[in-house]
């Protein structure tokens, strides 16, 4: 047994230093402190700043959030839309033209992210768009709709073919069939897509560097970006990063539980 | 049904102009001085800086070990959470993603405030440990996604046939696994080499990186010269993906 | 006077220059169980295909009640499909599924609660209603899918291999009940399948069809007892399949012996003989006796034995019969004259045309074959070869052009292959080699022995 406990002491060594910043933040986030790392007696002032946006000088921390949250929301939207019809219609194709697609399709998700913004920068420059929400929306779409694609893609691959002819043949005109039986066999695909197009938005630093201009669009990121150069860390961030934490924690916790409970389901009625 | 096929035309549209297009203008800028002449210029200008050859090597290198590091603590931990025999808690494997979605830069910039309220002083040693500490959840989500719906037979079979389960895992177990080791490596190996941010903060500007000189051009308006060292960028990426014989399987590791 | 429903004339279809129906006529009474019977590849599903609308002849008409289908799609046509792997909505429960084209044609919904629940209690799924489809077996799926397809009141109800992916049990009991519903519900059913036994037990009418034509249209037993050529007779049932000749008014020579029969053809005139193996009786009575054999095996099969003898004349027959006769037994047999099914060759030997390359070398099928002749180069000529005349070489080198053994018939003492070449043309050779189907094998004609060539008429 000692194999054991040596494995669960490995990995609850990696687990405590992998949280360790996390905690040491979300600690330091109780405290009024400007100095991260003195203790000056446990408050939650700097959480009531953040919920109420009274933050003296650093208002701009919960329009960042704002635009963070607005962006990725908007070009999830759009990747999924874009992503899906893709899906559908690269499924269709066939041969070398559609390796090639394919191909293409994944060089925003092989690429480095200071690629895409380089390259997007230069893009817009020369289209001459001036840089602002809509160029970083779409730099968004387009690294955020390659993985709609690859979420979608095997629902349509592992979907019966004869389901769509079926719908014909009880009636359905084409885009009734589209309607009341393609989508919601590829909803689950749009779903997974949706969320890491989410995801990714949410998380993006260098893109939106690139792409966001001199009009003083920040989101979260390039808000830490900023914030940290400037020296020091803008307090209102510890208790914003907790929540951010505790959220995320919370949410794949639920989903985990439901997976489980549906393949739980599942087992027992086909016994 | 064969209509449908042309639903992929907006999308063919939209990949030429925002994924395409943006790479040959990279192409096109690095390969042109100022006044749009063809030149070779920008590229030598590479080679014959100091600077810019030392800081490659130094971003090459930290990838390398970075990449190392992360398979030597991330295989085990991987093996080991997709080991029924000692994790049977889906919620340990929560913890370990957990990470990967919460945004890269809090996550360093939390990271470098540890060491410095512990007196670490920032340097490389802090920044491999802040990469390592970054990318170890990316490494090890892909090999638990492999190891977990890999067919325990196969590992079976070899102790069957006479193998002790050391050599079991080292001849069968391993070798089955690369797929995700390969997606783990895609995952950490390049962005590595490409980050700009997170290194500033874990040296405190003392290290830099090969992608803070390109953002340093850009920002700049040396569009040219940064196009150039995005385009060596993208040259290493190229052959980095010919050592990935199967990237549709990396991709699976993923989702 | 029963209407015809459905009709094909002259239907022709390609697929990628290859031809997969040709010049098929047919129709289809109101109200028959009709089968289209045929191995894979043979044109049946492209046939159904073609009647529900997902695909449209190349050449000829297709009629419903007598009005053209052409340009009219698959939502439109009062017909409705099961399909092979039931195809049920995988995010709709068993009561949606079915409901589905009631609700597209906008059926009240007290109407459609009926005729649902009327529907599941024919197929005997009252209770599964609210059930997922993912949780119904095989055989509870396609009782949905069947219910989806009927509960629509269709004209016409098309069956693509419904009972293809159930085991044995299943599928057996699953025609019973096709045929129970088809008497129940008499509406006109159109149903596809490779296996012989299941068209045989469901059908009122059988379409034979191999490689895009229709070989033979008829009743169950028409279709078994007198089948039309070779193919029927091997694909339906168990047959004896022999080379004959006749030799007198309703007299026929087979196995090197003479048989009275009930088919009349021109004297001399080259044929094929069926007999099936359950019509050859044993008798001890020497009076009796047609001819002799020796019991080569003797295999129980449950209902009946199985027993392959060598005659005294060197050809192999299969023998069915209630009771086993040991291994090395000497017995007698006869063959009563309406057992013996004499058929019309389809071909007596392969004719090919070509053209003439110099006085050794012919060119045919795209290949130079060494075949001496006293032509002109250039001359368009007309090759007749016969069937034993075709050497089939293991090492495709060894041949001058590559072929694949398409299939395989026994003849008692010889085989008769079929051998498709890489172009698609077929040639027929006699031997007494054994080969597998798909095979790959090089052609070589044996020169001189009885090949013929003649100059083609203009």
């Amino acid at each position: 047994m000692m194999k054991k406990v040596f494995a669960k002491v490995y990995i609850w060594i990696l687990l405590v230093i992998l949280y360790a910043p996390l905690v040491f933040i979300a600690a330091c986030s109780f405290t009024e402190s400007k100095v991260l790392g003195s203790w000056s007696g446990f408050s939650v002032k700097l959480y009531r700043n953040l919920l109420t946006g009274n933050m003296p000088g650093e208002a701009s921390l919960i329009s960042a959030v704002n635009n963070t949250l607005l962006i990725a929301l908007a070009a999830a939207v759009l990747s999924t839309l874009l992503g899906t019809i893709a899906a559908i219609g690269i499924y269709n194709l066939k041969g070398r033209y559609r390796k090639a697609v394919i191909f293409t399709n994944n060089i925003p998700m092989i690429n480095p992210d200071i690629i895409t913004g380089v390259s997007l920068f230069l893009l817009f420059v020369f289209l001459h768009i001036s840089q602002g929400y809509l160029t970083v929306i779409l730099a968004h779409v387009t690294f955020g709709t390659p993985y709609v694609v690859l979420s979608v893609m095997p629902r349509l691959q592992q979907m019966n073919p004869n389901i769509y002819e079926a719908a014909l043949d009880l009636g359905a005109t084409p885009g009734q069939a589209l309607r009341k039986v393609l989508i919601p066999e590829l909803r689950p695909g749009m779903v997974s897509g949706f969320i890491l197009a989410f995801t990714m938005s949410l998380d993006d630093f260098a893109v939106t560097f690139f792409t966001r201009g001199t009009i003083g669009l920040d989101t979260l990121s390039t808000y830490i970006y900023t914030d940290a150069r400037k020296g020091g860390l803008t307090p209102e961030l510890r208790p914003l990063m907790t929540l951010i934490f505790l959220i995320i924690l919370v949410l794949l916790i639920i989903i985990n539980v439901r997976k489980e409970k549906q393949a739980k389901k599942l087992q027992y009625i086909q016994k | 049904m064969s209509k449908r096929s042309n639903w992929s035309i907006p999308y063919v549209v939209f990949l030429v102009l925002f994924v395409v297009l943006p790479l040959v203008l990279v192409l096109l800028y690095a390969f042109q001085d100022g006044m749009g002449h063809f030149t070779f210029k920008n590229i030598g200008k590479f080679f014959t800086d100091r600077d810019a050859l030392s800081t490659f090597a130094v971003s090459v290198e930290v990838a390398l070990e970075n990449t190392a590091i992360c398979i030597l603590l991330g295989y085990p931990a991987a093996w080991i959470l997709s080991n029924k025999k000692y994790n049977r808690s889906a919620v340990t494997i929560i913890l370990f993603i957990m990470p990967m979605w919460i945004n890269a830069l809090m996550r360093t910039l939390a990271t470098a405030q540890l060491f410095t309220m512990l007196g670490i002083t920032l340097g490389k040693g802090t920044l491999l440990f802040g990469m390592v500490y970054d990318y170890l959840p990316f490494m090890i989500y892909p090999i638990y996604n492999v190891l977990n719906k890999m067919d325990k037979s196969y590992a079976e079979a070899a102790v069957d046939l006479g193998a002790t389960p050391w050599k079991a895992f080292w001849k069968v177990t391993v070798p089955l696994s690369m797929p995700g080791v390969m997606s783990g490596v895609l995952m950490v190996f390049m962005p590595t080499v490409s980050t700009f941010a997170i290194s500033e903060f874990l040296t405190n500007n003392k290290i830099k990186l090969f992608g803070t000189i390109i953002q340093e051009n850009i920002n700049s308006s040396s569009w040219n010269y940064g196009a150039a060292l995005a385009f060596i960028m993208l040259i290493i990426i190229g052959i980095t993906s010919l050592f990935q014989k199967d990237k549709d399987q990396a991709e699976g590791a993923l989702i | 006077m029963a209407e015809k429903i459905i009709e094909f004339k002259h239907v022709s279809k390609s697929f990628d220059g290859k031809n997969v129906l040709n010049d098929i006529n047919l129709y289809v009474n109101k109200g028959e169980f009709l089968t289209l019977l045929g191995p894979s590849g043979c044109g049946k599903t492209t046939m159904l295909r073609m009647i529900a609308g997902f695909l449209e002849p190349d050449e000829g008409e297709l009629l419903l009640d007598g009005k053209p289908l052409v340009g009219i799609p698959p939502h439109e046509r009062p017909l409705n499909t099961v399909f092979q792997r039931y195809a049920l909505f995988p995010h709709l429960d068993v009561y949606d599924n079915i409901a589905f084209g009631l609700k597209l044609k906008k059926v009240p919904q007290d109407e459609i609660d009926k005729r649902v629940r009327r529907v599941l209690k024919l197929v005997a799924m009252s209770d599964y209603e609210d059930r997922d489809v993912d949780t119904l077996s095989g055989g509870q799926q396609q009782r949905i899918a069947i219910a989806r397809a009927i509960v629509n009141q269709p004209k016409v109800l098309l069956l693509d291999e419904p009972l293809a992916a159930l085991d044995l049990k299943m599928r057996k009991d699953m025609q019973i009940e096709l045929k129970e519903m088809h008497k129940k519900l008499g509406i006109t059913f159109i149903y596809v399948t490779h296996d012989q036994e299941e068209a045989l037990t469901l059908s009122d009418t059988i379409v034979v069809l191999n490689e895009g034509k229709i070989q033979q249209i008829g009743t169950p037993t028409d279709i078994y007892n007198e089948p039309v050529n070779c193919f029927v007779a091997d694909f339906i049932g168990e047959s004896n399949i022999l080379k004959g000749r006749m030799t007198g008014k309703r007299r026929v020579a087979f196995i090197k012996h003479e048989f009275d029969c009930v088919d009349d053809f021109d004297l001399d005139e080259k044929v094929d003989v069926v007999v099936r193996p359950e019509d050859i009786y044993f008798t001890t009575d020497p009076a009796k006796c047609q001819f002799k054999a020796k019991v080569n095996t003797c295999t129980f099969k449950g209902v009946h034995y199985e027993m392959w003898v060598d005659t005294d004349t060197g050809y192999e027959l299969m023998i069915q019969d209630y009771d086993p006769y040991p291994v090395g037994t000497e017995v007698m047999l006869y063959i009563d004259p309406d057992d013996i099914q004499v058929m019309k060759k389809e071909r007596t030997c392969n004719t090919l045309h070509g053209t003439v390359k110099d006085a050794e070398t012919v060119t045919l099928l795209d290949a130079d074959f060494p075949l001496p002749n006293e032509f002109e180069a250039g001359t368009k000529v007309k090759v007749e070869i016969p069937f034993e005349a075709i050497d089939l070489m293991d090492n495709l080198d060894d041949g001058f052009l590559d072929g694949e053994v398409h299939s395989i018939l026994y003849m008692g003492n010889h085989y008769h292959l079929t051998v498709k070449t890489e172009d698609g043309d077929f040639l027929w050779v006699d031997t007494n080699d054994i080969w597998d189907k798909g095979d790959l094998v090089g052609i070589r004609f044996k020169a001189g022995e009885g090949i013929k060539i003649t100059k083609e008429d203009e």
